[in-house]
C-alpha cells in the first residue's frame, strides 16, 4: 500500500500532497464501505448470537432468577448444582447417551454397507439414491407420527408392527407407552431413519471419488473383495468416515424433534426426555419459566458434546490414514 | 512361476465358472439389501398415503390393519382441512419460509461479497469472528433469544419467528468461497469501466453464482419448512402455528377424538410440498448437501 | 511367455441415453508377441490402446476373439489368475500405506500353497526393491516421493509377484523430460534382466521406438502395422504410420507417376527406377499380415497414377542443380545440423522441414532452395486407401 500512496498522480509540486489526501479518503471510504456491506450480518449476529452466549453464561450463574418479576438472589453455581441433582436431567442425561451410543456406530456401519452396495451396482442405481434420501427432505415431526401409527399398540389396534411381530411368532409390545427399552428401539430406530440420507450421501460421494485404479491394481493382485474392503476402500474414505462420527455424536446428543414427534411433549411423564428437551422444558410450557436452569443444562450439554468432539478429533488423528 | 503352464484347461474353467457365481450370488445379496432399505424408507411414506384415504370407520374397525384399501377416500383431507386450521398453518409456514429465505439471501450475499471481494480494515479478524460462530450450537442461543423476543413483546407474531432465523454462518462461507472462484480480472475489468461495488455484485457476481445461490435457497426452503423448535418456545396461539407445530398440536388435542386418517392427511398434505421440490431439484439439493450441509 | 490375440473386439455399449450407438474400442486385433520381448503399444489418445492392455490384462471381457498366454486360453479368465504385473499411469499406489507394504500388497493375497511367510515376502520385496534401486525408500509414503520413485516403486509392486506378463499404462507420461528419458532406460534395463514378456502403451513414438523391440501402431482400434522399430520407420505400411513416427515429422506432398518419373507439382523429382533399387539392407519386414504391409507391389514404368509423396526431413540433399526447388523461408541452426524451412506448392503442410548436415550452407537471403532426394527416404503413397505403393 505504501508504494501506491507515493505514486504521483499529478504532476504538478502540490499534486503529490493532494494524492495522498485522495488517497486516504479512499482509504477511509474502503473501509466504511466494507463494513457497511457486513453491517445486516453483525446486526443478526450481534443480536441473536453473541450477545446470547454471553448472556447464557451470566444466566447460568444467577441464582433464584424468575422470569416473570427479573429477580435474582446471587450469584454461584447453585443452578449447575440443581440441574445435575435433578431426576430429570439424570434421566434425560441416560436416554441421551444411550441414543448416541446406539444409533451413531450403527447407523455408520449400515451406511458404510449401503454405500458399498450402491456404489458396487449400475442398474436401479439413481432410483436407489434418490429413494434413500427422502427422509432428508420430510418434516421431522409429520413422519414421528406416522412412526407412532405404526409401533403404537391401541385397544383398537395392535399396529402394523405388532402384526408383524405375531407373524413371527412374538409376543405385541405396546413401543410408545410400553416399557423402556421398547420405546428406546422406537427412538433408536426411528433417529437411524433420520439420520441415514445424510450419511449415506456423503459417503457413496467418497467412494465414488476413489480412484479405479486402485481397484484395478488390486484385482490384477488377486486381492479377495473383503481385503480390498478392509485394506482399500476403508483407509481411503477414512477422512469422510471420522467427519460422519464426528457431526453424528453432535447431531445425536441434541437430539430432540424426533424424540418430540414419538412420544409427544410432555417427555418427562414418558421417561424420554432428552437433555435438549430437558432445557426447552426448563424454559417453556407447564414446568417452564427457569431460564437459570435452563441454561445451565445447556452449558453441561455444551461441555459435553465439545469433550466428546475433542477425543473424537484425537482418535481420529490416529486411526484416520491421510 | 509361472501359475498359468502349471494350471490345466480344466482348472482354469472351473475358476471361470467359479468366479461368474461368485458374482451373481453377491449381486443378487447386494440388490437384496439395498431393495430391503428401499422399503424401510419408502413403507411410511406408502402407510401414510394409504391410511390417509382409509375412512374413518374402515380404518378404525381394522384390529388387524390392511395392506390396501377398496374404497379409497377423500374424505380425511376435507376433514384435514376443515376441522383444524391446516390451510392456516400452510400459509403461515409458507409466508415464514419466503421471508426468512429472501431476507437470509439478501444478508448473506451482502457478507460474502464484503469478505469475498472487498478489501478493508479488521476484515481478517471479522472473518475469523464468524467462522468461530459457525461452531456456536443453536441449543446455547435459545434461551436467551427466547427471553429476548418474550421482552420485546414479539411472541406469536412473524417478526419473532422470523427474525432469530435468518441468519446462516455456513452459507456466508459457502458462499464467499463460490465469490472468490470468479478471477479478479474481472473485478479489475469492471473498475476500469467505473462500475460500482454493488452494481458489480448485482450485475455480474450474483448472475455467476447462480447455481450456488439456488442450493442455499433450497436448502433453507428445507430447513424453514420443517423448522419445530423455535416456533414451538415462541408461538402458543394456534393462528401463528407452523406446519410442524400444527402436526404437534394435531397429535395432541387432534380432531376432538383419535382421528389416525385425518391425521395422516394432514401429514401427506405438509410433507408433499417438500417431496416435490426434491424431486424437481434432485441433484441441486444432494450436491448441495454433500457440500457440507447438515441437516437443520 | 508368449501372448497371442486372436480376432480380439471390444465393443462399448453407446452412452446416453438417445444415440446408443456401439463404440468398437478395439477391432479385429490378431497378432502374436514373442516370449521375452518389450513391445511399444502406440497410437494417438482414445486410439484403443488403453482397452488393448484391459483386455490382456482381464480387467475387461472381449466383445469377440480369443486371448492366449502361451498355450493356453485365458480369455475368460479373471485378472487375478493370469499373473500379470499391471503400472498404471498415476501409479495407483496406496497412500496410507509405506513403500514396503505397497509392494507386499501382492504377496499377502496369496493363497494356499503359494502363500509365503512374512520373512518370505520382505525377502521378495526387497528384491524387487533392489532391481528399481528404491530400497532406501521402503518406509516412506508414497505422498513423500518424487514422481520418478512412485514410478519405480509402481514397477516393484508390479514385479513382486513375478508375473508372466508385465503391462505399463503410459509409464512415462507423467514424468518430466529428463526423467522420462532416464526411466525409459530404467524400464529396458529391467525388462532385460527379467526377461519377461511386457507390453507398454504410449502416444509419444519417440519412447515406443527407443526402448521396444517391437511396437505395434494402432489407429481407431485397428492395427496398422506391427514390427521392428526402424523397419516400420523405414517401411511403412501407410501415410497414418509414416506421419505418425518421426520427429520432425515427414513431409507429404501431391505428386504424381509419370512417364517412369515421379512428379511434384511439375518437376520431375526421381525416376521410378531409382526408387525401386533395393534399399536398406534386409527388409524382411515382419509386419505379419496388418494390412497394407507387404503387398507393395512393383511399379511398371508405365504406370500413371497420382500418389501421396513422403518425403523424410533427412532425405533431403541441398544441392545446386537439383531437381526438386522450393521457397525458401528459413533456416534454424541447430549445431549438430540444420533445420532449413521452406515452402513447396504441393505441400500438405505450410511449411516443409528438411534437415542437412552443418557442412552444407545454405543462404538465408537467397529465397530459394533446389533439393536432391534420397530415394530411400521417399516413399509413395496410394491417393484412395492412403496404403504404401513403394
Amino acid at each position: 500500500m505504501s508504494l501506491a500512496l507515493y505514486q504521483p498522480e499529478v504532476s504538478v509540486c502540490f499534486g503529490r500532497q493532494m494524492g495522498i489526501n485522495m488517497k486516504r479518503k479512499k482509504q477511509l471510504n474502503n473501509n466504511m464501505n466494507g463494513w457497511l456491506y457486513l453491517l445486516p450480518a453483525l446486526l443478526f449476529l450481534g443480536v441473536f448470537m453473541v450477545y446470547p452466549l454471553i448472556d447464557v453464561f451470566v444466566y447460568s450463574f444467577e441464582e433464584g432468577y424468575h422470569s416473570a418479576s427479573q429477580t435474582y438472589f446471587g450469584t454461584g453455581l447453585y443452578n449447575y448444582s440443581y440441574v445435575l441433582h435433578d431426576p430429570y436431567f439424570l434421566q434425560a442425561l441416560k436416554n441421551t447417551f444411550l441414543l448416541v451410543m446406539i444409533t451413531v456406530p450403527l447407523s455408520t456401519v449400515i451406511a458404510i454397507a449401503i454405500s458399498v452396495g450402491l456404489n458396487s451396482i449400475r442398474a436401479l442405481r439413481d432410483l436407489f439414491q434418490t429413494v434413500y434420501f427422502l427422509p432428508y427432505v420430510t418434516n421431522t415431526l409429520a413422519v414421528g407420527l406416522v412412526f407412532m401409527i405404526l409401533f403404537q399398540k391401541t385397544p383398537y389396534s395392535d399396529g402394523f408392527i405388532n402384526l408383524m411381530i405375531r407373524f413371527f411368532g412374538g409376543t405385541s409390545v405396546d413401543f410408545i407407552e410400553g416399557p423402556y427399552w421398547a420405546k428406546m428401539f422406537v427412538l433408536c430406530f426411528y433417529t437411524i431413519w433420520v439420520v441415514m440420507p445424510f450419511k449415506i450421501l456423503i459417503l457413496t460421494s467418497a467412494l465414488a471419488s476413489v480412484n479405479r485404479d486402485y481397484y484395478k491394481a488390486a484385482r490384477v493382485d488377486g486381492t479377495s473383495r473383503w481385503r480390498i474392503f478392509i485394506k482399500i476402500t476403508l483407509p481411503m474414505i477414512s477422512p469422510m468416515i471420522s467427519y460422519l462420527v464426528i457431526t453424528g455424536f453432535i447431531g445425536a446428543f441434541k437430539a430432540y424433534s424426533d424424540v418430540v414427534a414419538l412420544f409427544g411433549t410432555n417427555l418427562n411423564a414418558a421417561g424420554m426426555n432428552t437433555i435438549v428437551g430437558y432445557v426447552y422444558d426448563m424454559l417453556y410450557g407447564d414446568s417452564g419459566g427457569y431460564p437459570s436452569y435452563a441454561s445451565a443444562a445447556a452449558i453441561l450439554l455444551f461441555i459435553i458434546v465439545l469433550t466428546i468432539t475433542c477425543i473424537n478429533l484425537l482418535s481420529s488423528r490416529k486411526h484416520v490414514h491421510y | 512361476m509361472n501359475l498359468q503352464s502349471k494350471q490345466t484347461a480344466r482348472s482354469y474353467a472351473q475358476i471361470e465358472k467359479g468366479t461368474l457365481m461368485k458374482n451373481q450370488v453377491l449381486r443378487s445379496v447386494t440388490y437384496f439389501f439395498l431393495g430391503l432399505w428401499a422399503l424401510i424408507v419408502l413403507f411410511p411414506f406408502y402407510w401414510m398415503v394409504l391410511t390417509s384415504v382409509k375412512s374413518y370407520g374402515a380404518y378404525n374397525s381394522e384390529y388387524i390393519p390392511r395392506f390396501f384399501t377398496l374404497s379409497p377416500t377423500l374424505e380425511n383431507y376435507k376433514e384435514a382441512f376443515t376441522a383444524v386450521p391446516l390451510g392456516k398453518y400452510l400459509l403461515n409456514t409458507t409466508l415464514f419460509t419466503l421471508c426468512t429465505t429472501a431476507l437470509m439471501l439478501v444478508v448473506v450475499t451482502l457478507a460474502a461479497f464484503a469478505f469475498a471481494r472487498l478489501q478493508f480494515m479488521g476484515k481478517q479478524i471479522a472473518f475469523v469472528g464468524f467462522l468461530s460462530l459457525m461452531m456456536i450450537p443453536n441449543e446455547l442461543v435459545i434461551i436467551t433469544n427466547f427471553v429476548t423476543i418474550t421482552n420485546l413483546d414479539m411472541r406469536n407474531t412473524f417478526q419473532g419467528l422470523i427474525l432469530p432465523s435468518v441468519m446462516s454462518v455456513f452459507y456466508i462461507y459457502l458462499l464467499k468461497e463460490n465469490f472468490e472462484q470468479i478471477p479478479d480480472s474481472l473485478y479489475r475489468a469492471a473498475k476500469v469501466d467505473g462500475t460500482s461495488d454493488f452494481k458489480y455484485l448485482i450485475k455480474v457476481m450474483i448472475p455467476i453464482s447462480k447455481p450456488t445461490l439456488v442450493t442455499i435457497t433450497i436448502l433453507k426452503v428445507i430447513e424453514c419448512w420443517n423448522s419445530y423448535v423455535w416456533p414451538r418456545l415462541i408461538t402458543d396461539d394456534q393462528a401463528c402455528f407452523l406446519v410442524s407445530n400444527g402436526i404437534q398440536e394435531i397429535r395432541e388435542n387432534g380432531f376432538g377424538r383419535e382421528n389416525v386418517p385425518a391425521m395422516m392427511a394432514a401429514v401427506v398434505v405438509i410433507s408433499v410440498p417438500l417431496i416435490i421440490l426434491f424431486l424437481a431439484f434432485r441433484r441441486k439439493i444432494m450436491d448441495g448437501v454433500s457440500r457440507g450441509g447438515t441437516k437443520g | 511367455m508368449k501372448i497371442v490375440l486372436q480376432n480380439l473386439t471390444k465393443k462399448f455399449p453407446g452412452r446416453g441415453r438417445k444415440k446408443r450407438e456401439e463404440v468398437v474400442a478395439v477391432k479385429d486385433f490378431t497378432f502374436e508377441i514373442p516370449d521375452g520381448t518389450l513391445v511399444g503399444l502406440l497410437g494417438p489418445s482414445g486410439c484403443g490402446k488403453s482397452t488393448v492392455l484391459n483386455l490382456i490384462s482381464g480387467l475387461e471381457q472381449p466383445t469377440e476373439g480369443k486371448i492366449f498366454f502361451g498355450e493356453d486360453d485365458v480369455t475368460d479368465l479373471p485378472a487375478e489368475h493370469r499373473g500379470i504385473g499391471l503400472v498404471f499411469q498415476n501409479y495407483a499406489l496406496y497412500p496410507h500405506l509405506n513403500v514396503k507394504q505397497n509392494i507386499t500388497f501382492p504377496l499377502e493375497n496369496l493363497k494356499g500353497n503359494d502363500k509365503l511367510t512374512k520373512a518370505q515376502m520382505n525377502e521378495r520385496a526387497y528384491e524387487a526393491a533392489r532391481l528399481v534401486q528404491i530400497e532406501d525408500l521402503m518406509e516412506r509414503k508414497p505422498g513423500e516421493l518424487s514422481g520418478g520413485q512412485q514410478q519405480r516403486v509402481a514397477i516393484a509392486r508390479a514385479l513382486v509377484k513375478n508375473p508372466s506378463v508385465l503391462l505399463l499404462d503410459e509409464p512415462l507420461s507423467n514424468l518430466d523430460a529428463r526423467l522420462r528419458l532416464q526411466t525409459r532406460e530404467e524400464i529396458r534395463r529391467i525388462q532385460r534382466e527379467t526377461k519377461i514378456t511386457t507390453i507398454f502403451v504410449t502416444h509419444d513414438q519417440e519412447e515406443a521406438m527407443s526402448i521396444s523391440d517391437l511396437i505395434i501402431v494402432m489407429k481407431d482400434g485397428v492395427v496398422q502395422q506391427i514390427g521392428r522399430p526402424q523397419d516400420v520407420y523405414d517401411n511403412p505400411a501407410n501415410l497414418f504410420v509414416a506421419k505418425f513416427l518421426g520427429t520432425p515429422p515427414i513431409n507429404v506432398f501431391h505428386g504424381r507417376l509419370l512417364d517412369g518419373q515421379l512428379c511434384i507439382g511439375e518437376e520431375a523429382v526421381l525416376s521410378v527406377r531409382e526408387l525401386q533399387a533395393p534399399s536398406f539392407g534386409d527388409v524382411s519386414s515382419s509386419a505379419g499380415n496388418a494390412s497394407g504391409a507387404g503387398n507393395s507391389e512393383v511399379l511398371s514404368d508405365a504406370a500413371r497414377q497420382d500418389v501421396y509423396v513422403g518425403i523424410r526431413p533427412e532425405g533431403f540433399i541441398v544441392q545446386e542443380d537439383g531437381p526438386f526447388s522450393c521457397t525458401l523461408k528459413g533456416v534454424e541452426v541447430m549445431g549438430r545440423d540444420i533445420s532449413v524451412l521452406s515452402y513447396n506448392n504441393a505441400s500438405l503442410n505450410p511449411t516443409v522441414r528438411s534437415i542437412i548436415g552443418a557442412q552444407y550452407h545454405v543462404d538465408a537471403g537467397s529465397g530459394a532452395v533446389r533439393f536432391a532426394l534420397n530415394p530411400r527416404k521417399v516413399l509413395l503413397f496410394a491417393k484412395d486407401t492412403e496404403t504404401r505403393i513403394k
